[in-house]
Protein backbone atom coordinates (compact mmCIF):
# COMPACT_ATOMS: atom_id res chain seq x y z
CA UNK A 1 0.00 0.00 0.00
CA UNK A 2 1.69 3.00 -1.17
CA UNK A 3 1.91 6.09 1.50
CA UNK A 4 -0.83 8.95 0.58
CA UNK A 5 -3.08 5.88 -0.42
CA UNK A 6 -2.99 4.93 2.88
CA UNK A 7 -3.08 8.03 4.76
CA UNK A 8 -6.24 9.30 2.90
CA UNK A 9 -8.43 6.30 4.32
CA UNK A 10 -6.96 5.05 7.40
CA UNK A 11 -8.67 7.21 9.80
CA UNK A 12 -12.14 6.04 8.81
CA UNK A 13 -14.37 3.90 10.69
CA UNK A 14 -13.98 0.48 9.40
CA UNK A 15 -10.18 1.23 9.32
CA UNK A 16 -10.40 1.82 12.99
CA UNK A 17 -12.31 -0.83 13.65
CA UNK A 18 -10.54 -3.40 11.90
CA UNK A 19 -6.90 -2.53 13.07
CA UNK A 20 -8.19 -2.41 16.52
CA UNK A 21 -9.84 -5.85 15.90
CA UNK A 22 -6.98 -7.50 14.01
CA UNK A 23 -4.49 -6.14 16.91
CA UNK A 24 -6.19 -7.48 19.61
CA UNK A 25 -6.63 -10.85 18.04
CA UNK A 26 -2.55 -11.09 16.99
CA UNK A 27 -1.88 -9.56 20.42
CA UNK A 28 -3.57 -12.02 22.93
CA UNK A 29 -2.21 -15.32 20.21
CA UNK A 30 1.23 -13.83 21.10
CA UNK A 31 0.54 -13.34 24.45
CA UNK A 32 -1.65 -16.44 25.01
CA UNK A 33 0.70 -18.91 23.16
CA UNK A 34 3.89 -17.63 25.60
CA UNK A 35 2.03 -17.87 28.68
CA UNK A 36 0.63 -21.13 28.57
CA UNK A 37 3.96 -22.64 26.59
CA UNK A 38 5.84 -21.42 29.43
CA UNK A 39 3.46 -22.52 32.01
CA UNK A 40 5.16 -26.20 32.52
CA UNK A 41 8.89 -24.65 33.08
CA UNK A 42 7.57 -21.92 35.37
CA UNK A 43 6.20 -24.32 37.53
CA UNK A 44 9.37 -26.61 37.64
CA UNK A 45 11.11 -23.37 38.48
CA UNK A 46 8.72 -22.72 41.52
CA UNK A 47 8.59 -26.19 42.59
CA UNK A 48 12.61 -26.35 42.42
CA UNK A 49 12.39 -23.60 44.60
CA UNK A 50 10.66 -25.25 47.23
CA UNK A 51 12.37 -28.10 47.09
CA UNK A 52 15.97 -26.15 46.94
CA UNK A 53 14.64 -24.38 50.34
CA UNK A 54 13.16 -27.26 52.32
CA UNK A 55 16.60 -29.35 51.51
CA UNK A 56 18.63 -26.00 52.46
CA UNK A 57 17.03 -25.44 55.53
CA UNK A 58 17.02 -28.95 56.87
CA UNK A 59 20.74 -28.81 56.07
CA UNK A 60 21.37 -31.87 54.03
CA UNK A 61 21.02 -30.18 50.20
CA UNK A 62 24.05 -31.54 48.52
CA UNK A 63 24.54 -29.03 45.57
CA UNK A 64 26.02 -31.54 43.38
CA UNK A 65 23.13 -33.80 43.25
CA UNK A 66 19.73 -33.04 41.51
CA UNK A 67 17.51 -31.13 43.83
CA UNK A 68 13.94 -33.15 42.04
CA UNK A 69 16.17 -36.56 43.06
CA UNK A 70 17.55 -35.99 46.35
CA UNK A 71 13.79 -34.13 47.74
CA UNK A 72 12.47 -37.63 46.28
CA UNK A 73 14.42 -39.71 48.41
CA UNK A 74 14.57 -37.68 51.38
CA UNK A 75 11.56 -35.58 51.91
CA UNK A 76 8.43 -36.45 52.62
CA UNK A 77 5.62 -33.96 52.32
CA UNK A 78 2.66 -34.25 54.52
CA UNK A 79 -0.70 -32.54 54.32
CA UNK A 80 -1.49 -31.04 57.84
CA UNK A 81 -5.04 -29.78 59.59
CA UNK A 82 -3.98 -26.59 61.28
CA UNK A 83 -7.03 -26.92 63.69
CA UNK A 84 -6.75 -30.57 64.83
CA UNK A 85 -3.32 -30.21 64.63
CA UNK A 86 -3.24 -34.01 62.55
CA UNK A 87 -2.05 -35.38 59.44
CA UNK A 88 -4.37 -35.46 56.93
CA UNK A 89 -5.49 -36.83 53.50
CA UNK A 90 -8.20 -34.91 52.42
CA UNK A 91 -5.84 -34.16 49.26
CA UNK A 92 -2.42 -34.80 47.70
CA UNK A 93 0.85 -32.40 49.24
CA UNK A 94 1.87 -31.97 46.03
CA UNK A 95 -1.15 -30.25 44.45
CA UNK A 96 -1.26 -27.88 47.24
CA UNK A 97 -0.22 -24.07 46.70
CA UNK A 98 0.19 -22.06 50.23
CA UNK A 99 -0.57 -19.12 48.17
CA UNK A 100 -3.78 -19.83 46.44
CA UNK A 101 -4.76 -21.66 49.36
CA UNK A 102 -4.29 -18.20 51.85
CA UNK A 103 -6.10 -16.15 49.44
CA UNK A 104 -8.84 -18.91 49.12
CA UNK A 105 -12.14 -18.53 51.72
CA UNK A 106 -12.82 -22.04 51.42
CA UNK A 107 -8.82 -23.28 52.11
CA UNK A 108 -8.45 -20.25 54.88
CA UNK A 109 -9.77 -18.49 58.11
CA UNK A 110 -9.82 -14.57 58.11
CA UNK A 111 -7.44 -14.04 62.30
CA UNK A 112 -9.31 -11.83 64.88
CA UNK A 113 -7.08 -9.14 65.33
CA UNK A 114 -5.90 -9.90 68.56
CA UNK A 115 -4.85 -13.91 67.75
CA UNK A 116 -3.28 -12.44 64.50
CA UNK A 117 0.30 -11.86 66.20
CA UNK A 118 2.44 -12.23 63.44
CA UNK A 119 0.04 -9.81 61.15
CA UNK A 120 -1.21 -12.44 58.02
CA UNK A 121 -5.01 -11.53 58.37
CA UNK A 122 -6.17 -14.88 57.20
CA UNK A 123 -4.78 -18.06 58.37
CA UNK A 124 -4.98 -21.57 55.98
CA UNK A 125 -6.46 -24.80 57.22
CA UNK A 126 -4.16 -27.08 55.29
CA UNK A 127 -0.80 -26.75 55.14
CA UNK A 128 1.63 -28.68 53.83
CA UNK A 129 4.95 -29.81 55.89
CA UNK A 130 8.30 -31.66 55.46
CA UNK A 131 9.51 -34.81 57.06
CA UNK A 132 13.36 -35.27 56.13
CA UNK A 133 14.42 -38.61 56.87
CA UNK A 134 18.31 -40.07 56.61
CA UNK A 135 19.07 -42.78 53.96
CA UNK A 136 17.90 -45.36 56.67
CA UNK A 137 14.56 -43.94 56.59
CA UNK A 138 14.34 -42.06 60.36
CA UNK A 139 13.20 -38.94 61.13
CA UNK A 140 16.75 -36.30 60.90
CA UNK A 141 14.64 -32.93 60.85
CA UNK A 142 10.62 -31.49 60.52
CA UNK A 143 10.30 -28.53 58.56
CA UNK A 144 7.57 -26.03 59.06
CA UNK A 145 6.57 -23.42 56.76
CA UNK A 146 6.28 -20.10 58.69
CA UNK A 147 5.39 -16.28 57.32
CA UNK A 148 5.22 -12.84 59.03
CA UNK A 149 4.91 -9.26 58.30
CA UNK A 150 8.22 -7.50 58.79
CA UNK A 151 8.35 -3.66 58.15
CA UNK A 152 7.29 -3.30 54.80
CA UNK A 153 5.77 -7.16 53.83
CA UNK A 154 5.19 -10.41 54.84
CA UNK A 155 8.75 -12.53 54.84
CA UNK A 156 7.89 -16.48 53.84
CA UNK A 157 10.53 -18.33 55.14
CA UNK A 158 10.75 -22.34 56.52
CA UNK A 159 11.94 -23.18 60.02
CA UNK A 160 13.69 -26.80 60.20
CA UNK A 161 13.67 -28.55 64.01
CA UNK A 162 15.90 -31.15 64.99
CA UNK A 163 13.45 -34.42 66.32
CA UNK A 164 12.83 -33.16 69.52
CA UNK A 165 10.73 -30.83 67.87
CA UNK A 166 12.11 -28.15 70.28
CA UNK A 167 15.35 -27.55 69.12
CA UNK A 168 15.83 -25.23 65.99
CA UNK A 169 18.23 -26.59 63.16
CA UNK A 170 17.94 -24.00 60.69
CA UNK A 171 15.75 -20.56 59.72
CA UNK A 172 15.11 -19.67 56.21
CA UNK A 173 13.05 -16.73 54.14
CA UNK A 174 12.43 -17.57 50.72
CA UNK A 175 10.84 -14.19 49.69
CA UNK A 176 10.61 -10.98 51.28
CA UNK A 177 10.63 -7.16 50.47
CA UNK A 178 12.64 -6.02 53.48
CA UNK A 179 15.35 -2.85 53.09
CA UNK A 180 18.12 -4.14 51.49
CA UNK A 181 21.36 -3.97 54.04
CA UNK A 182 18.86 -3.38 57.06
CA UNK A 183 16.01 -5.80 57.52
CA UNK A 184 16.87 -7.79 54.07
CA UNK A 185 19.82 -9.24 56.77
CA UNK A 186 16.88 -12.01 57.17
CA UNK A 187 18.33 -13.40 54.06
CA UNK A 188 22.23 -13.36 55.50
CA UNK A 189 23.35 -17.16 55.93
CA UNK A 190 25.41 -15.57 58.84
CA UNK A 191 22.64 -14.24 60.37
CA UNK A 192 20.57 -17.59 59.81
CA UNK A 193 23.33 -19.76 61.40
CA UNK A 194 22.86 -18.48 64.87
CA UNK A 195 19.36 -19.90 65.18
CA UNK A 196 20.86 -22.94 64.99
CA UNK A 197 20.65 -25.13 68.12
CA UNK A 198 18.31 -22.33 69.74
CA UNK A 199 15.22 -23.89 71.70
CA UNK A 200 11.41 -23.26 71.53
CA UNK A 201 9.50 -24.39 74.24
CA UNK A 202 10.89 -24.36 77.76
CA UNK A 203 8.24 -26.64 79.16
CA UNK A 204 5.53 -24.39 79.35
CA UNK A 205 3.00 -24.36 76.09
CA UNK A 206 3.81 -21.10 74.70
CA UNK A 207 6.83 -20.18 72.98
CA UNK A 208 10.02 -19.29 74.56
CA UNK A 209 12.37 -18.07 71.90
CA UNK A 210 12.55 -14.47 71.44
CA UNK A 211 14.36 -12.20 68.77
CA UNK A 212 16.35 -9.41 70.99
CA UNK A 213 17.67 -6.46 70.52
CA UNK A 214 21.52 -6.81 70.52
CA UNK A 215 24.27 -9.34 70.70
CA UNK A 216 22.99 -12.16 72.98
CA UNK A 217 26.02 -13.61 75.47
CA UNK A 218 26.83 -16.82 75.10
CA UNK A 219 27.18 -18.00 78.60
CA UNK A 220 23.79 -16.35 79.49
CA UNK A 221 21.68 -18.60 81.27
CA UNK A 222 18.22 -18.36 78.89
CA UNK A 223 20.98 -17.68 75.78
CA UNK A 224 19.34 -20.58 74.03
CA UNK A 225 16.10 -18.98 74.25
CA UNK A 226 17.20 -15.90 72.50
CA UNK A 227 18.46 -15.15 69.13
CA UNK A 228 20.23 -11.33 67.81
CA UNK A 229 18.29 -9.17 66.25
CA UNK A 230 19.43 -7.03 63.25
CA UNK A 231 21.26 -4.02 63.55
CA UNK A 232 19.46 -0.91 61.99
CA UNK A 233 16.13 -3.20 62.02
CA UNK A 234 14.18 -2.97 65.00
CA UNK A 235 10.83 -3.60 63.21
CA UNK A 236 11.73 -6.71 61.21
CA UNK A 237 13.03 -8.54 63.95
CA UNK A 238 9.79 -7.49 65.48
CA UNK A 239 8.41 -9.42 62.92
CA UNK A 240 10.35 -12.25 63.36
CA UNK A 241 9.96 -12.52 66.62
CA UNK A 242 6.05 -12.40 66.08
CA UNK A 243 6.00 -14.92 63.39
CA UNK A 244 8.02 -16.98 65.54
CA UNK A 245 4.90 -16.58 69.09
CA UNK A 246 2.36 -16.97 66.22
CA UNK A 247 3.60 -19.84 64.34
CA UNK A 248 4.65 -21.92 67.54
CA UNK A 249 1.56 -20.81 69.96
CA UNK A 250 -2.06 -21.96 69.70
CA UNK A 251 -2.74 -21.09 66.70
CA UNK A 252 -0.01 -22.50 64.77
CA UNK A 253 1.86 -25.56 65.25
CA UNK A 254 1.69 -26.17 69.10
CA UNK A 255 -1.06 -28.57 68.46
CA UNK A 256 0.49 -30.50 65.57
CA UNK A 257 4.39 -30.78 67.58
CA UNK A 258 2.12 -32.01 70.67
CA UNK A 259 0.79 -34.83 68.60
CA UNK A 260 4.19 -35.67 67.02
CA UNK A 261 5.92 -35.68 69.67
CA UNK A 262 3.70 -38.26 71.37
CA UNK A 263 3.82 -40.04 67.99
CA UNK A 264 7.37 -39.85 67.82
CA UNK A 265 7.82 -41.30 71.85
CA UNK A 266 4.81 -44.37 71.28
CA UNK B 1 16.35 12.30 10.04
CA UNK B 2 15.85 11.18 7.00
CA UNK B 3 19.65 11.30 6.06
CA UNK B 4 20.57 10.10 9.08
CA UNK B 5 22.70 6.82 8.49
CA UNK B 6 21.88 3.65 10.46
CA UNK B 7 25.32 3.47 12.24
CA UNK B 8 24.36 7.16 13.47
CA UNK B 9 20.87 5.77 14.54
CA UNK B 10 22.10 3.19 16.40
CA UNK B 11 25.44 5.04 17.87
CA UNK B 12 24.13 8.45 18.66
CA UNK B 13 21.97 7.89 21.44
CA UNK B 14 24.49 5.95 23.46
CA UNK B 15 26.19 8.83 24.81
CA UNK B 16 25.05 12.28 22.62
CA UNK B 17 21.53 11.55 22.65
CA UNK B 18 21.34 9.33 25.71
CA UNK B 19 17.27 8.34 26.94
CA UNK B 20 18.51 8.93 30.30
CA UNK B 21 21.39 11.61 31.02
CA UNK B 22 20.05 13.50 28.33
CA UNK B 23 16.26 13.22 27.15
CA UNK B 24 15.82 12.39 30.59
CA UNK B 25 13.29 9.69 30.29
CA UNK B 26 12.82 6.11 32.01
CA UNK B 27 14.35 7.49 35.22
CA UNK B 28 12.15 5.59 37.63
CA UNK B 29 12.91 1.50 36.73
CA UNK B 30 16.83 3.43 36.95
CA UNK B 31 16.50 3.83 41.02
CA UNK B 32 14.34 0.52 41.36
CA UNK B 33 16.55 -2.13 39.42
CA UNK B 34 20.19 -0.98 39.55
CA UNK B 35 21.42 -2.00 43.85
CA UNK B 36 22.68 -4.74 41.97
CA UNK B 37 24.72 -5.78 38.41
CA UNK B 38 22.83 -8.69 37.53
CA UNK B 39 19.52 -6.98 37.64
CA UNK B 40 19.96 -4.49 35.95
CA UNK B 41 21.93 -6.15 33.41
CA UNK B 42 18.76 -8.15 32.87
CA UNK B 43 16.89 -4.96 33.32
CA UNK B 44 18.73 -3.43 30.78
CA UNK B 45 18.67 -6.47 28.05
CA UNK B 46 14.86 -6.66 28.48
CA UNK B 47 14.18 -3.05 28.20
CA UNK B 48 16.34 -2.78 24.72
CA UNK B 49 14.52 -5.65 23.31
CA UNK B 50 11.33 -4.86 24.01
CA UNK B 51 12.56 -0.93 22.65
CA UNK B 52 13.59 -2.34 19.38
CA UNK B 53 11.19 -4.83 18.73
CA UNK B 54 8.30 -2.47 19.99
CA UNK B 55 9.45 0.40 17.00
CA UNK B 56 10.04 -2.19 14.74
CA UNK B 57 6.32 -3.35 14.73
CA UNK B 58 4.82 0.18 15.82
CA UNK B 59 6.89 1.44 12.70
CA UNK B 60 5.81 -1.41 10.35
CA UNK B 61 2.26 -0.59 11.02
CA UNK B 62 2.26 3.33 11.02
CA UNK B 63 1.24 3.60 7.66
CA UNK B 64 -2.08 1.91 8.71
CA UNK B 65 -2.76 3.09 12.43
CA UNK B 66 -5.46 5.22 12.14
CA UNK B 67 -4.02 8.24 14.29
CA UNK B 68 -7.23 8.58 16.80
CA UNK B 69 -6.23 4.88 18.19
CA UNK B 70 -2.79 5.42 17.62
CA UNK B 71 -1.72 5.65 21.60
CA UNK B 72 -3.25 2.49 21.98
CA UNK B 73 -2.34 0.56 19.35
CA UNK B 74 1.24 0.97 20.24
CA UNK B 75 0.51 0.63 23.88
CA UNK B 76 -0.91 -2.88 22.71
CA UNK B 77 2.25 -3.89 20.65
CA UNK B 78 4.40 -2.42 23.99
CA UNK B 79 2.48 -4.74 26.36
CA UNK B 80 2.19 -7.65 24.86
CA UNK B 81 5.95 -7.54 24.15
CA UNK B 82 7.07 -7.21 27.85
CA UNK B 83 4.15 -9.90 28.83
CA UNK B 84 6.19 -12.34 26.54
CA UNK B 85 9.73 -10.69 28.05
CA UNK B 86 8.02 -11.30 31.80
CA UNK B 87 6.72 -15.10 30.66
CA UNK B 88 10.25 -15.69 29.30
CA UNK B 89 12.00 -14.30 32.14
CA UNK B 90 9.71 -16.62 34.76
CA UNK B 91 10.84 -20.06 32.87
CA UNK B 92 14.39 -19.02 31.99
CA UNK B 93 15.67 -16.46 34.76
CA UNK B 94 13.72 -17.40 37.38
CA UNK B 95 15.67 -16.20 40.29
CA UNK B 96 16.54 -12.77 38.43
CA UNK B 97 12.75 -12.18 37.54
CA UNK B 98 11.79 -12.94 41.08
CA UNK B 99 14.23 -9.91 42.25
CA UNK B 100 12.90 -7.78 39.17
CA UNK B 101 9.73 -8.68 40.16
CA UNK B 102 7.35 -5.72 38.84
CA UNK B 103 9.78 -3.65 37.03
CA UNK B 104 9.79 -5.91 33.96
CA UNK B 105 6.22 -5.49 34.02
CA UNK B 106 6.33 -1.59 34.40
CA UNK B 107 8.97 -1.73 31.30
CA UNK B 108 5.04 -0.66 29.73
CA UNK B 109 5.07 2.09 31.37
CA UNK B 110 8.66 3.27 30.72
CA UNK B 111 8.45 6.25 29.03
CA UNK B 112 11.74 5.29 26.45
CA UNK B 113 9.78 2.75 25.18
CA UNK B 114 6.45 5.06 24.00
CA UNK B 115 8.74 8.11 23.73
CA UNK B 116 10.96 5.92 20.97
CA UNK B 117 7.36 4.90 19.84
CA UNK B 118 5.97 8.42 18.94
CA UNK B 119 9.38 10.04 18.74
CA UNK B 120 10.91 7.94 15.80
CA UNK B 121 9.16 5.02 15.03
CA UNK B 122 6.11 6.33 13.68
CA UNK B 123 8.00 8.65 11.35
CA UNK B 124 10.43 6.34 10.10
CA UNK B 125 10.83 2.43 8.09
CA UNK B 126 11.03 -0.16 10.34
CA UNK B 127 14.65 -0.91 10.33
CA UNK B 128 15.93 2.70 11.33
CA UNK B 129 13.23 1.75 13.95
CA UNK B 130 14.62 -1.17 15.07
CA UNK B 131 18.05 0.21 15.13
CA UNK B 132 16.91 3.49 17.27
CA UNK B 133 14.89 1.19 19.43
CA UNK B 134 18.41 -0.82 19.85
CA UNK B 135 20.25 2.22 20.81
CA UNK B 136 18.27 3.70 23.09
CA UNK B 137 18.33 0.73 25.04
CA UNK B 138 21.89 0.35 24.81
CA UNK B 139 21.66 4.43 25.57
CA UNK B 140 19.82 3.22 28.96
CA UNK B 141 21.56 0.53 29.65
CA UNK B 142 25.00 2.15 29.81
CA UNK B 143 23.88 4.27 32.31
CA UNK B 144 22.22 1.29 34.36
CA UNK B 145 25.21 -0.76 34.46
CA UNK B 146 27.24 2.55 35.68
CA UNK B 147 25.07 3.12 38.27
CA UNK B 148 24.73 -0.41 39.53
CA UNK B 149 28.50 -0.62 39.39
CA UNK B 150 28.74 1.87 41.52
CA UNK B 151 25.77 1.38 44.32
CA UNK B 152 26.62 -2.49 44.48
CA UNK B 153 30.08 -2.13 44.76
CA UNK B 154 29.72 0.47 47.53
CA UNK B 155 26.63 -0.59 48.91
CA UNK B 156 27.82 -4.30 49.07
CA UNK B 157 31.12 -4.28 48.04
CA UNK B 158 30.58 -6.93 45.55
CA UNK B 159 30.10 -7.09 41.31
CA UNK B 160 27.93 -8.91 40.13
CA UNK B 161 27.35 -10.82 42.95
CA UNK B 162 31.48 -11.65 43.62
CA UNK B 163 32.79 -10.05 46.99
CA UNK B 164 35.05 -7.68 46.10
CA UNK B 165 35.68 -5.53 49.25
CA UNK B 166 34.59 -7.88 52.06
CA UNK B 167 32.13 -6.02 54.31
CA UNK B 168 32.52 -5.90 57.96
CA UNK B 169 29.82 -8.34 58.64
CA UNK B 170 31.71 -11.07 56.91
CA UNK B 171 34.71 -10.03 58.35
CA UNK B 172 36.60 -7.87 56.30
CA UNK B 173 37.29 -4.32 56.57
CA UNK B 174 34.65 -2.76 53.97
CA UNK B 175 31.45 -0.71 55.81
CA UNK B 176 29.04 -1.17 53.43
CA UNK B 177 27.55 2.30 52.50
CA UNK B 178 24.31 1.56 53.18
CA UNK B 179 22.18 4.80 51.27
CA UNK B 180 23.84 3.22 48.09
CA UNK B 181 21.35 0.21 48.71
CA UNK B 182 18.33 2.83 48.56
CA UNK B 183 16.81 4.14 45.35
CA UNK B 184 17.51 7.57 45.98
CA UNK B 185 21.03 6.83 45.88
CA UNK B 186 20.44 6.35 42.15
CA UNK B 187 19.85 9.99 41.47
CA UNK B 188 23.04 11.14 43.30
CA UNK B 189 24.72 8.60 40.62
CA UNK B 190 23.00 9.72 37.84
CA UNK B 191 23.65 13.35 38.67
CA UNK B 192 27.16 12.98 38.91
CA UNK B 193 27.47 10.79 35.36
CA UNK B 194 25.39 13.70 33.97
CA UNK B 195 27.43 16.41 34.87
CA UNK B 196 30.29 14.38 33.92
CA UNK B 197 29.03 14.27 30.54
CA UNK B 198 28.10 17.76 29.76
CA UNK B 199 32.01 18.62 31.53
CA UNK B 200 33.27 16.51 28.40
CA UNK B 201 30.59 17.56 26.05
CA UNK B 202 29.24 21.15 26.83
CA UNK B 203 27.32 21.03 23.94
CA UNK B 204 25.02 19.40 25.25
CA UNK B 205 24.19 21.83 28.38
CA UNK B 206 23.33 24.63 25.07
CA UNK B 207 21.51 22.11 23.37
CA UNK B 208 19.31 21.10 26.27
CA UNK B 209 16.06 22.82 25.43
CA UNK B 210 16.79 22.19 22.10
CA UNK B 211 16.58 18.43 22.34
CA UNK B 212 14.04 18.57 24.82
CA UNK B 213 11.46 20.10 21.96
CA UNK B 214 13.02 17.90 19.17
CA UNK B 215 11.43 14.32 21.62
CA UNK B 216 8.09 16.60 22.23
CA UNK B 217 5.23 14.16 22.67
CA UNK B 218 2.65 16.12 21.34
CA UNK B 219 4.68 16.61 18.00
CA UNK B 220 2.43 15.81 15.14
CA UNK B 221 3.83 15.45 11.81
Amino acid sequence: MSEPNASKNKDGLRQTLLVAVLLSLACSVVVATAAVGLRPLQQANKQREIQTKVLEVAGVLDPDEDVAEQFRRLVEPRLVDLRSGRFADDFDPARFDLRKAVRDPALSDPLPPDQDLADIKRRERYTVIYLVKDTEGRLRRVVLPVRGYGLWSTMWGFIALEPDLNTVAGITFYEHGETPGLGGEIANPRWQALWQGKRLYNGASEPRLRVVKGRVEEGAPDAAYKVDGLAGATLTSKGVDNMIRFWFGPMGYQRLLANLREQLNA
Amino acid sequence: MATASYKQILLKPIVDNNPITLQILGICSALAVTSKMATALVMSIALTLVTAFSSFFISFLRNHTPANIRIIVQMTIISSLVIVVDQVLKAYAYGLSKELSVFVGLIITNCIVLGRAEAFAMKNPPIPSFLDGIGNGLGYSLILMLVATVRELLGSGSLFGHTILTPVTEGGWFVPVGLMLMPPSAFFVIGLIIWAIRSLKPEQVEKHEFQIHQVHRTEVV
